[in-house]
């Protein structure tokens, strides 16, 4: 296995090895370059992450706390797990960090209006709440087929101000609400701040994503030192994009704890109907970046299936490919049926409602946990809660009766 | 033998701007795509942009949106375009640029796809998602210069970057008329008039605008500052509309006809 060396990635054109770069239209490389600039010149401003770190703390909420999962680890009869409770964040998932970050950086670029696309909702929500707090315009792209499967989030986006804009192209999900974000940005790119939210797109998105979103493994870091008395033995964490997986494993990539990547193998990845994009998939380009990529031999794309609208996504972080590669993180896939069940098993043994998103994370901690001996600790990004998959769990007749 | 320079240069000779007519390959289905492709380009098209369908096609509005899903639904490929271009090459010698999404040419592998689009009788390849920065992972793999690689210029393209852009084209510039998809309204001809001005002081190669020219009025105005007008969409439109018409060919046609009058000074 070759070292991942972190510093070394992105390289200047925003590679990470062979994936990433920068495949866009004429039209926005102008706001791409831009946006580097005040990537590399204004986030590591200490004025800058005084104020991002004020907010995380103040206003998002963080820390959050690690929790020891002891029912849950004696159920299974091996290894101890830790749940990195992102669920607790402001909004109810890790993509605050993210949101944050990206608008404090538009206001410090004095851009007033800010778009994103949504999956789950919970990057809409996100994206919304911090548009609301900056009082900045906000406009939400988001696929009908996930609209129809999320509709609590689309309540708040609206309540908190945001115009939600349906998606109708291809299934309706995360894939084509990303498309239709990228078109209305052509045109609209002189005053308009893209948040995109996942460690995908063009460069720097997935290198500013991850540095938004690594406050979670900083944090974990230190909390598993003094909960278990050192460094845990395995991270487990989903991907859909893989954001929530970055920021988990970044601040630890250099060390040797193992690192497991759980996509969604929705029916099941031989069906043909899932989103393991890394575990089935080839390199391709899209969205404005060259990562693994569901598609066919034409190098046409191909729709995702996940009961897990964060999840449903054909692409990955470019950053995710390269680890894949170098086999520092291994990346197995979780299908709907093991995810709800794992949903249903935190429900009742912790009092933990999770989002589907992360309850793939914790159906593979099951798995692995139950292989590993006793004294072995496991952190698990619990990345969402599950507030708003309860209309999507409820027509599960096994499950919620 | 360039096709492209040849033709700007008998068109200067003859007073005339291009007229670069864009279609999506295969749509409505690859044989009714294939006669009016060859009608297009003996009436007036003096380049063919032959697009090729992508699922996610990011750069384009509803129109080409939905002409690519057809084309697809037809079950075009890059392969079948390679094929159509060889069919269109034997009837007329008019240039032809593919025009492409990268991936679909990184999947057919891009070595390969020089080699053979070269041989169907291609003349360039626009590719509207690999900017320069990314394009030597392609190019690299050419096995010589006989395709031009049509650049593309847009109005939030800073003066320095327009230079760089134009070091590495060849064939002719592609200017976007306007930030936006394809198919977009609002022509503003007076900023088309400034944008050209300052490209033209940093290439010597042709320039053709495109995006959102719809008219006859439109090309007469866009053709007296530039040396091509492209015309997408408002073929796709009319195509669209007339998908069943058994005189879908000829009244593409007649539109070619309209346009390219417009482009005679």
């Amino acid at each position: 296995m070759d070292k991942f060396e972190a510093e070394n990635y992105p390289d200047s054109n925003g590679h990470f090895g062979a994936y990433g770069g920068r495949y866009v239209a004429e039209t926005l490389m102008p706001a791409l370059l831009e946006l580097e600039k005040a990537y590399y010149d204004i986030t590591p401003d200490p004025a800058f992450q005084d104020e991002f770190h004020g907010l995380l703390h103040h206003y998002a909420g963080r820390p959050t706390p690690i929790f020891h999962a002891k029912r849950l680890s004696a159920h299974l009869q091996g290894a101890s797990i830790y749940l990195k409770r992102e669920d607790l964040a402001h909004t109810g998932a890790h993509k605050i960090n993210n949101t944050l970050g990206q608008a404090l950086l538009a206001r410090w670029m004095r851009k007033k209006k800010v778009i994103a696309e949504t999956g789950a909702g919970q990057h809409g929500v996100a994206t919304a709440t911090v548009a609301a707090l900056f009082g900045m315009e906000c406009n939400i792209f988001m696929g009908t087929e996930d609209i129809r499967r999320q509709a609590a989030n689309v309540q708040r986006m609206k309540l908190l101000g945001a115009e939600v804009t349906p998606v109708e192209s291809g299934t309706g999900t995360l894939k084509d609400a990303m498309n239709e974000a990228m078109r209305y940005w052509v045109g609209a790119v002189q005053d308009t701040f893209y948040v995109i939210g996942s460690v995908a797109g063009p460069h720097p998105y997935p290198a500013m994503v991850r540095d938004f979103q690594k406050v979670i493994g900083e944090e974990a870091r230190g909390q598993i030192s003094e909960e278990a008395g050192g460094m845990p033995d395995m991270l487990i964490a989903c991907v859909g994009g893989g954001s929530n997986a970055m920021g988990l494993f970044f601040p630890f990539i250099n060390d040797t704890v193992e690192m497991v990547g759980v996509e969604a193998a929705g029916k099941g990845v031989e069906t043909g109907k899932h989103a393991a994009t890394l575990g089935a998939g080839s390199v391709g380009v899209l969205h404005g970046s060259k990562s693994y990529v569901l598609q066919d031999e034409n190098g046409q794309i191909q729709e995702a299936h996940s009961i897990s609208a964060g999840l449903d996504y054909p692409g990955v972080g470019p950053e995710h490919s390269l680890l894949k590669d170098l086999e520092r993180v291994r990346y197995v896939a979780i299908n709907d049926s093991q995810a709800l069940e794992a949903f249903q098993t935190l429900c009742t043994l912790e009092g933990i409602i999770p989002a589907l998103e992360s309850s793939h994370a914790v159906a593979q901690a099951m798995i692995e946990a139950r292989r590993r001996p006793k004294g072995d600790v496991i952190v698990v990004n619990l990345s969402g809660r599950g507030d708003k998959d309860l209309g999507i769990v409820n027509q599960n007749p096994e499950l919620g009766s | 033998m360039n096709r492209l320079h040849d033709m700007f240069e008998n068109l200067k000779q003859k007073k005339e701007k291009a007229l670069v007519g864009f279609v999506t390959a295969g749509d409505p289905d690859i044989s009714v795509s294939l006669r009016m492709i060859i009608s297009m380009c003996k009436s007036g098209v003096d380049i063919l942009e032959l697009g090729i369908p992508f699922s996610d096609p990011t750069a384009d509005g509803p129109v080409i949106q939905r002409s690519s899903a057809r084309a697809l639904a037809n079950g075009v490929s890059l392969g079948k375009v390679i094929g159509m271009t060889k069919k269109i090459r034997e009837e007329t010698d008019v240039p032809i640029i593919l025009f492409s999404y990268y991936n679909p040419i990184h999947a057919y592998g891009n070595a390969r796809f020089y080699q053979d689009a070269l041989e169907a009788g291609a003349d360039g390849v626009l590719v509207v998602d690999l900017p320069p920065e990314e394009a030597d992972e392609m190019t690299d793999t050419w096995a010589g210069d006989g395709l031009s690689l049509i650049r593309l210029v847009a109005p939030t393209t800073p003066g320095e970057r327009m230079k760089h852009i134009a070091e590495s084209a060849s064939g002719f510039m592609y200017l976007v008329s306007k930030t936006g998809v394809t198919g977009s309204d609002g022509l503003d001809t007076s900023e088309i008039g400034q944008h050209t001005e300052l490209l033209r002081s940093v290439t010597q190669l042709p320039i053709c605008v495109g995006f959102g020219i719809s008219t006859p009025e439109d090309v007469a105005a866009v053709a007296a500052v530039a040396d091509g007008v492209v015309i997408g969409s408002a073929f796709e439109r009319l195509i669209e509309d007339n998908l069943d018409n058994p005189d879908l060919v000829s009244i593409i046609t007649e539109r070619v006809c309209e346009y390219k009058a417009a482009t005679k000074l």
